[in-house]
C-alpha cells in the first residue's frame, strides 16, 4: 500500500533526487522496438485472442441486421448503431444501469467504510464481527438475491411489500442484493486501507488534538483515498454490469421497468446485431464514466509519493 | 513547563506487566532520559506520560494535575514518535501548522480562556519553527519528498509549535545514520536550551542518554533501576545490570573473594584493592561479584593481577584487549597501540577507588 511506502525512510540527510523526466516519446531505435514487442507478445496474443479479436467481431456484427427474427442478416453499415445507440430503448436502458449504479454504488461505499472504520479496533472478538461484515461478498449474486427475493416477498416475505412489481421501486428492489454485496467488498478493502495507515500517525493526530470526526475525515480518509478511489472505479462498473440481481427479483418488470442495459442485451436473442450495437454502447458509457472518475477525482486522490 | 510525577504507576497487559511500581520524579525544565533494553517498559511509560496507555495503577500527574484520565489532547504535550508520524498527505506547512489548527492555546495569559489561534497568529509560529530548524526551503514539500533527517526535524517542529508543557520523544535518532545522530543530538540539546521544555526521551542507547540528559533513568523488565546525572549512574551503579548497561564496552565483572585478612579482594590470577567507603563491609572469606570498567584496568610490570591475553582489537585511537581471567573474559581499554599480542602473559593494576563490589546473589552494589 502506498502509504506505507511512503512511511519508509531514506536513512541519510542527502538530498531527495527527482527522478530524472523521461520525454514521453523517447528516443528508441528499431532493435529496442522490436525487442519490446518480443517481451509484449505473449500478453499481446492473450489479450487478441480473447479479448481485441471478439471485440472486433462485435463491432462488426452491429453492422448487421436481423432479417425476420434472426433468420438471415443484411449488412447494413453504420446505420444501425445510429438507429439503436440514438433510439428510446438504448437510452431507457442507460437510464436504468444509472439508476442502478446511483442506488447501490454510494450505498455501498459508505457502509462498507463506515462499518470498517467501526470495526478496525483492537477490540476482544472483533474477528467475528469482521468475518459476518466481510461475509456478504463471500455468498454469489444468485444466492444474495434469492435471500432479498424472498425477505421482501409479498407473500411469504419478512417484509411484505411489493416493490417487485411497482415500477418505482422495483429498481431499488433489485438493488438491495447489490448494496449489500457491495458492502462486504468495500468492508473487506476498506479494512485493509485502514490497517495499512500506521498507527503513530493517527495517534500523533490524536496527541495533536484532533477529535475522532476530524481524524476520520482529516488523516483517514485522505490516507484511504486511492482504495477509495480503486472502489467506486470498479462498483461503478459492476453496478453497470450487473444482471443477475435483476433477472432474479424483476426480471426486467414491471413493464420494462427495471431492464437495464444488461438485461436489454440479455433480450436480443433474436437480434444479434441489436444486442451487438447495445454491447458496444455499454462498453463506451463505462470507458466515458471511469475516465471522467479519474480525470475529476484522482487529483484529490494522495497516493503518498507526490 | 511542568514536572512529571509518576507515582506508583504500573501497566499490566493481562498476565504482563510492562511497568512495574514506578516512581519517577521528572523536574520542570529537565531532560530526562529513560534509558533500558527493549521490552523493559521505558517506551510504555512514555506513553502513559502522552495518555495513548491507560494506567493500570497508581497516579501519574504533569504540574499538579493527576492526568490519569485526561484525555490525550488536554494534557499539553507533543511527541515526536520513532518513525516521525508524518501526515504523509499534507505539505510540510500543514504537518508543523496541524496542532494549532485544531487545538486551543491560553495565548493572553494564564487569565483568560484558551482561544484558536489567528491566521497570522499560526503563520509567525511555523515560520518560526522553520527557521529554527532550518525547514524554510522545503514547507512546500510532502514528507515523501524529503530525507529522514529533514523528516526528523519536520517531526520536531510540530511538536514544538504549540509550545506544549512536556516534550515526549520515543527513539527519535534510530532512524537517522550514525553521523546525522551525533549531529541531532547536540542540536536537541541546544534546542532543549532555547525553549526549556520539560523533555522526556525513550533510548536504548547509552550514548545518547550519556550526552543529552540531565538525568537518566536506567529501566529494566519493567522496573526502574537507577535514576541520576549521567556521571552518577557512570561512576555508582546501583547494581550490576546498570553497571554493565552504561559505558562501551560495559564494565567487567568477574567473581572474587574477600581475603582472609579482610584487606583485599582475591581473584583469579592475583588480588585487587578493596574500594574505600564500602556501604556494607563484607565478612572474610565471603564471594562478591568485582566490577572494573575496561577504561580503569592498565597493564603494568608490577600489577597485582595476572590474566592471559586472547585477542587485541586496534581500533585506531585505542584498543581492546580481551582477556581471560579464571571462567570470565576480561576487556582492557588501552590508548594508542598496545604492545601485547593473543597468548602473552600480562599483568593489570587498578585503583582502589575504581574497584566496585556487588553483592552476587542480589546483585546489588556493596562498595
Amino acid at each position: 500500500m502506498s502509504v506505507v511506502d511512503s512511511m519508509s525512510l531514506p536513512n541519510d540527510d542527502a538530498p531527495v533526487l527527482e527522478a530524472p523526466k523521461r520525454s514521453r516519446r523517447g528516443k528508441y531505435n528499431a532493435k529496442e522496438v522490436g525487442l519490446a514487442f518480443v517481451f509484449l507478445l505473449p500478453s499481446l496474443a492473450v489479450f487478441s485472442v480473447f479479448f481485441y479479436l471478439p471485440f472486433a467481431r462485435l463491432l462488426s456484427w452491429g453492422t448487421y441486421e436481423s432479417v425476420r427474427g434472426g433468420a438471415s442478416y443484411n449488412p447494413v453499415g453504420l446505420d444501425q448503431y445510429k438507429d439503436v445507440l440514438g433510439g428510446d430503448e438504448f437510452r431507457q436502458g442507460l437510464w436504468h444501469s444509472l439508476q442502478f449504479v446511483l442506488y447501490t454504488v454510494p450505498a455501498g461505499l459508505i457502509l462498507g467504510t463506515l462499518l470498517a472504520v467501526a470495526a478496525h479496533r483492537r477490540l476482544k472478538g472483533i474477528k467475528v464481527f469482521q468475518a459476518i461484515f466481510s461475509s456478504t461478498l463471500a455468498s454469489s449474486v444468485a444466492v444474495s438475491s434469492v435471500i432479498f427475493f424472498f425477505l421482501f416477498n409479498p407473500a411469504v416475505g419478512f417484509f411484505q411489500v411489493s416493490w417487485q412489481s411497482d415500477p418505482d421501486m422495483a429498481m431499488f428492489a433489485a438493488a438491495l442484493p447489490a448494496i449489500w454485496q457491495n458492502l462486504g467488498l468495500a468492508f473487506v478493502i476498506v479494512l485493509a486501507g485502514l490497517q495499512a495507515v500506521p498507527d503513530e500517525v493517527m495517534e500523533a493526530a490524536r496527541l495533536d488534538g484532533y477529535g475522532a470526526w476530524r481524524r476520520l475525515t482529516r488523516i483517514t480518509l485522505p490516507l484511504i483515498s486511492p482504495v477509495l478511489m480503486f472502489l467506486l472505479v470498479i462498483l461503478v462498473i459492476y453496478g453497470f454490469q450487473a444482471f443477475a440481481q435483476i433477472d432474479i427479483i424483476t426480471k426486467g418488470g414491471p413493464g420494462g421497468a427495471s431492464e437495464t442495459l444488461v438485461f436489454k442485451i440479455f433480450k436480443q436473442t433474436q437480434d444479434y446485431g441489436k444486442g451487438a450495437v447495445l454491447s458496444v454502447g455499454l462498453f463506451f458509457v463505462t470507458l466515458v464514466v471511469t475516465f471522467f472518475q479519474f480525470a475529476i477525482l484522482d487529483r484529490r486522490v494522495h497516493y503518498g509519493d507526490e | 513547563m511542568a514536572s512529571v510525577t509518576f507515582d506508583a504507576v504500573s501497566k499490566r497487559y493481562g498476565e504482563v506487566t510492562a511497568v512495574d511500581d514506578l516512581n519517577l520524579a521528572i523536574d520542570d525544565g529537565e531532560f530526562m532520559v529513560l534509558l533500558g533494553p527493549s521490552g523493559c517498559g521505558k517506551t510504555t511509560a512514555l506513553r502513559m506520560i502522552a495518555g495513548l496507555e491507560d494506567i493500570s495503577d497508581g497516579k501519574l500527574s504533569i504540574g499538579d494535575e493527576v492526568v490519569n484520565d485526561v484525555d490525550p489532547s488536554r494534557r499539553d504535550i507533543s511527541m515526536v514518535f520513532q518513525s516521525y508520524a508524518l501526515y504523509p498527505h499534507m505539505t510540510v506547512q500543514r504537518n508543523i501548522e496541524s496542532p494549532l489548527l485544531v487545538r486551543s492555546y491560553q495565548v493572553d495569559g494564564p487569565d483568560q480562556p484558551a482561544r484558536k489561534l489567528t491566521k497570522a497568529e499560526r503563520d509567525e509560529r511555523v515560520a518560526e519553527a522553520a527557521r529554527v530548524l532550518d525547514l524554510e526551503p522545503y514547507l512546500k514539500r510532502k514528507p515523501a519528498a524529503l530525507s529522514g533527517g529533514q523528516r526528523q526535524r519536520v517531526a520536531l517542529a510540530r511538536a514544538f509549535v504549540g509550545r506544549p508543557k512536556v516534550f515526549l520523544m520515543d527513539e527519535p535518532l534510530s532512524n537517522l545514520d550514525a553521523k546525522l545522530r551525533a549531529q541531532t543530538r547536540i542540536e536537541l540539546v541546544e534546542l532543549h536550551e532555547r525553549v526549556g521544555t520539560t523533555v522526556v526521551y525513550v533510548t536504548h542507547d547509552q550514548v545518547e542518554a550519556m550526552t543529552m540528559a540531565t538525568r537518566v533513568a536506567v529501566m529494566s523488565m519493567g522496573k526502574l533501576q537507577q535514576v541520576g546525572t549521567p556521571q552518577e549512574v557512570y561512576a555508582r551503579p546501583v547494581n550490576t545490570f546498570v553497571a554493565q548497561f552504561i559505558g562501551t564496552p560495559p564494565m567487567n565483572c568477574f567473581p572474587g573473594k574477600i581475603a582472609a585478612d579482610g584487606s583485599r579482594i582475591e581473584v583469579d590470577g592475583g588480588t585487587l584493592p578493596l574500594p574505600a567507603g564500602l556501604i556494607a563491609v563484607p565478612a572474610a572469606g565471603s564471594t562478591v561479584t568485582v566490577g572494573v570498567r575496561p577504561e580503569h584496568l592498565q597493564v603494568a610490570a608490577e600489577g597485582s593481577v595476572g590474566v592471559v591475553v586472547r585477542a587485541v582489537e586496534w581500533l585506531g585511537h585505542e584498543c581492546l584487549i580481551s582477556a581471560s581471567i579464571g571462567e570470565a573474559t576480561l576487556v582492557i581499554r588501552e590508548v594508542g597501540m598496545s604492545p601485547s599480542a593473543a597468548g602473552n602473559d600480562i599483568r593489570l593494576s587498578v585503583d582502589a577507588a575504581d574497584v566496585h563490589l556487588f553483592d552476587p546473589n542480589t546483585t546489588l552494589r556493596i562498595g
